[in-house]
């Protein structure tokens, strides 16, 4: 079988040197990291991960488990067992040579819903968010034109209500009843 | 109160009544405290001596060890022990000074990264930065390492912050939400368990070091279906040696009988292990035609390396007695007689024609002490000898390091040990090579006059490496050679004021062990063997469980033909087993 890609969310508590285990236990264990992002959560003291990894079901298996094991570690999501939204932001800076390009880029940044954050003579800044298979489309499509730099957050994930992930806050509660 | 006395305070609400460690400027304020606290304190002359003796004193008591070091040195000192913790489960907590919070990163006189290093080898650690945590930190750190798979808990403390005032309260409450460990077996899983081991033919039982804990309920689930038992190195006394349905040790170099049993077998229990490559050799020829049943606490051990066709994650004392009252006895006549037949087929030899070998001392201290002792081993050759020759009947008695293989861990692991089981006889298992790495612990011996016994069956060479190369390099002996710089151990247990005893023969070394076992006193007996055993049955690395090499005549063909005929063939006796 060959090795799938899985996008795992990670909760966990804010505390010193949380990301180091986390990224220890992935170096230790031979686990492939392909992205990573960190940040708050809707909880203080709480932060969600995200994680990119590929492997062998067997191995996915493993790295959910050794993460589970980590103390500061709460909770464990798997996103391809089930429906899920992922987004991802990216910064781009593309060449403008001439005027021509100019309007050109900007007519495909338009179509992608790019959003134009520094201009200059020389060059064009673009924001896009959203899926994996869209960032690549819109850094092919500037490929033409010169990429001078791009930086991507990585993906981050979060199941879809349906499928039972999350739950409503004490306050919506009250609010509801 | 300053940190230093809040942190005696909360270990003694931990029930902590003894701590191995050795000082240093950074923990000078916690030594301070110590001067006027009720925890004895054991001085040991190197901090891996001191994490090691607090591994063995928690493995021979089941009370959480606890040891002390000071900051950069006496911290790296640690990491050996605190990885041998880890890899054998076993409940440590220790804790280091560090150099205070305002130069920590400036690498400071004895600085090290301590929470970064120990990261790795520990179960969970701590960088206390504020007062006011240090007695909800050493709760947590007890919870942590002593419930669930235990493991070792380091706790690092700035010097600032051991001096720092305290105006808070001991009294704390353990909450982390993130670590609730499994202890009651799933119901539909032991319902699928228990089916699958009454319907098994072959069945067999595997235990391992999480068997210490639950040495009446493996007992009880053995005696109740009759299957066959077989326990690992870490599992050793978790089910008595010796019992008619004990079959020794599995793996490298384990028993014949035990290892067919895995190769034939079409089901195993496997409980509180965790299928270790010197147990299952190649996984693919590891009980190829076996339904695997493994119950264990940590679900991250199943189906790691061995897949579990039933996994049961849960505490062997809450999941054994569960599988036991559903299951009858077993009925398995035909593998039982099997299994005897390959019991009686190999029993332990060792050679005659030697004036000493090293199975025939461990055999004939199992003789003396009749098995009631505590055992502790340091790693190699002899450590394999005494598995098979000197296993041991009751829990927490056989004390080795498994996993890590800790060279160094037995003469240290024997003074941890004989805190814990006052009054008990310990006798240490060495070799000549890995006695020489914690040898300075000799002191310790000496100042509390523990009743150990070191028995250092001296070859000469690094044994278990020799065998390898004789084996598996061309008989290329590089870099294993001692004896021509040993030193004359029993000058040197006397330099350190212990008794020592260099013996040569058979007849002294029968004459002189009960005598010396009788004194009750610290000793070092130096048994000057054969420099050539070899340690068989063995599985070669990376070989299936069913491609052992049986005994030495079949391994002795391939190598006299080598070496000059420099192994006569020889005469054998045989042991029970």
């Amino acid at each position: 079988m060959s090795p799938r890609r899985h996008v795992m969310s990670v909760t966990v508590r804010d505390r010193p040197g949380v990301l180091v285990r986390i990224a220890g236990l992935f170096a230790r264990r031979g686990f492939n990291i392909e992205s990573l992002s960190v940040a708050q959560s809707e909880e203080p003291g709480i932060s969600r991960t995200t994680f990119v990894v590929s492997g062998q079901d067997e191995t996915i298996e493993q790295v959910q488990k050794q993460l589970q094991k980590l103390i500061d570690v709460l909770k464990v999501v798997d996103h391809s067992e089930s429906a899920f939204v992922d987004r991802e932001l990216m910064l781009l800076k593309v060449a403008v040579r001439s005027p021509d390009d100019r309007v050109e880029i900007r007519q495909i940044a338009q179509d992608f819903r790019a959003r134009i954050v520094d201009v200059s003579r020389h060059a064009l800044v673009f924001e896009l968010t959203g899926d994996e298979g869209k960032m690549n489309a819109f850094v092919e499509q500037m490929r033409d034109f010169g990429i001078i730099e791009l930086i991507r957050t990585g993906r981050i994930a979060l199941p879809r209500s349906e499928s039972g992930g999350g739950r409503l806050p004490a306050k919506a509660r009250t609010r509801a009843a | 109160m300053k940190g230093a006395e809040v942190l005696l305070k909360a270990l003694e609400r931990q029930g902590v009544e003894i701590v191995f460690g050795h000082p240093g400027g950074a923990i000078m304020p916690v030594y301070d405290a110590l001067y006027d606290s009720p925890i004895k304190h054991v001085l040991v002359r190197h901090e891996q001596a001191g994490a090691h003796a607090a591994d063995a004193y928690y493995r021979a008591s089941g009370r959480t060890g606890v040891c002390f070091a000071t900051s950069g040195p006496g911290a790296t000192n640690l990491v050996t022990g605190l990885a041998t913790a880890q890899m054998d489960s076993s409940a440590v907590v220790a804790v280091t000074g560090n150099v205070a919070t305002a130069l920590i990163g400036t690498d400071a006189f004895q600085e090290a990264d301590v929470y970064g290093i120990t990261g790795p080898v520990t179960k969970h650690n701590y960088l206390v930065k504020d007062v006011a945590d240090i007695p909800r930190v050493v709760a947590e750190a007890f919870h942590i390492a002593s419930t669930g798979r235990p493991g070792p808990v380091l706790i690092d403390i700035p010097k600032d912050v051991q001096q720092a005032e305290f105006h808070g309260d001991l009294e704390v409450v353990v909450d982390l939400p993130g670590y609730r460990p499994t202890v009651a077996g799933h119901t539909k899983q032991l319902r699928k368990a228990a089916e699958a081991i009454a319907a098994a033919e072959r069945p067999i039982m595997m235990v391992g070091g999480g068997g210490q804990v639950a040495y009446q309920q493996v007992m009880e689930f053995a005696e109740k279906t009759g299957i066959p038992v077989i326990t690992t190195l870490m599992g050793i006394g978790a089910y008595p040696a010796g019992a008619p349905q004990a079959l020794g040790m599995p793996g490298m170099h384990g028993t014949v009988t035990a290892n067919r049993a895995i190769s034939h077998c079409d089901l195993i229990v496997g409980a509180g292990l965790r299928f270790d490559d010197r147990v299952t050799g190649k996984i693919s020829r590891f009980a190829p035609n076996a339904t695997v049943v493994h119950i264990d606490i940590d679900p991250a051990e199943i189906s790691k390396l061995v897949k579990a066709h039933v996994p049961v994650v849960g505490d062997l004392r809450d999941v054994l007695p569960r599988l036991t009252e559903t299951l009858g006895r077993l009925d398995i006549e035909p593998w039982w007689a099997r299994l005897d037949e390959w019991k009686g087929m190999y029993p332990e030899r060792y050679k005659q024609d030697k004036p000493l070998v090293s199975q025939e001392v461990i055999q004939l201290f199992r003789e003396a002490t009749g098995g009631e002792c505590v055992v502790t081993t340091e790693v190699g050759q002899h450590q394999m000898f005494a598995a098979r020759m000197f296993p041991t009947t009751r829990p927490r008695t056989f004390i080795t390091s498994g996993g890590l293989g800790t060279m160094g861990f037995g003469l240290p692991a024997s003074i941890g040990a004989s805190f814990a089981r006052p009054g008990e006889q310990v006798v240490c298992i060495a070799g000549d090579g890995s006695v020489q790495m914690n040898i300075q612990e000799l002191a310790t011996i000496y100042k509390h006059q523990l009743p150990i016994v070191i028995a250092i069956l001296n070859n000469g060479v690094l044994g278990m490496v020799r065998q390898w190369q004789e084996l598996f390099h061309a008989q290329r002996y590089s870099e294993v050679y001692l004896a021509d710089s040993n030193p004359d151990f029993a000058k040197l247990a006397e330099a350190y004021g212990i008794d020592g005893y260099n013996v040569f023969d058979r007849a002294t070394a029968a004459e002189l062990i009960p005598q010396v076992l009788a004194k009750g006193k610290p000793a070092v007996m130096n048994f000057v063997v054969y420099e050539a055993e070899k340690v068989f049955p063995m599985v070669p690395s990376g070989a299936g469980v069913d491609e052992m090499i049986i005994g030495d005549q079949e391994a002795e063909e391939q190598v006299t033909a080598a070496s000059d005929g420099e192994d006569a063939p020889s005469s054998e006796s045989e042991v029970p087993a």
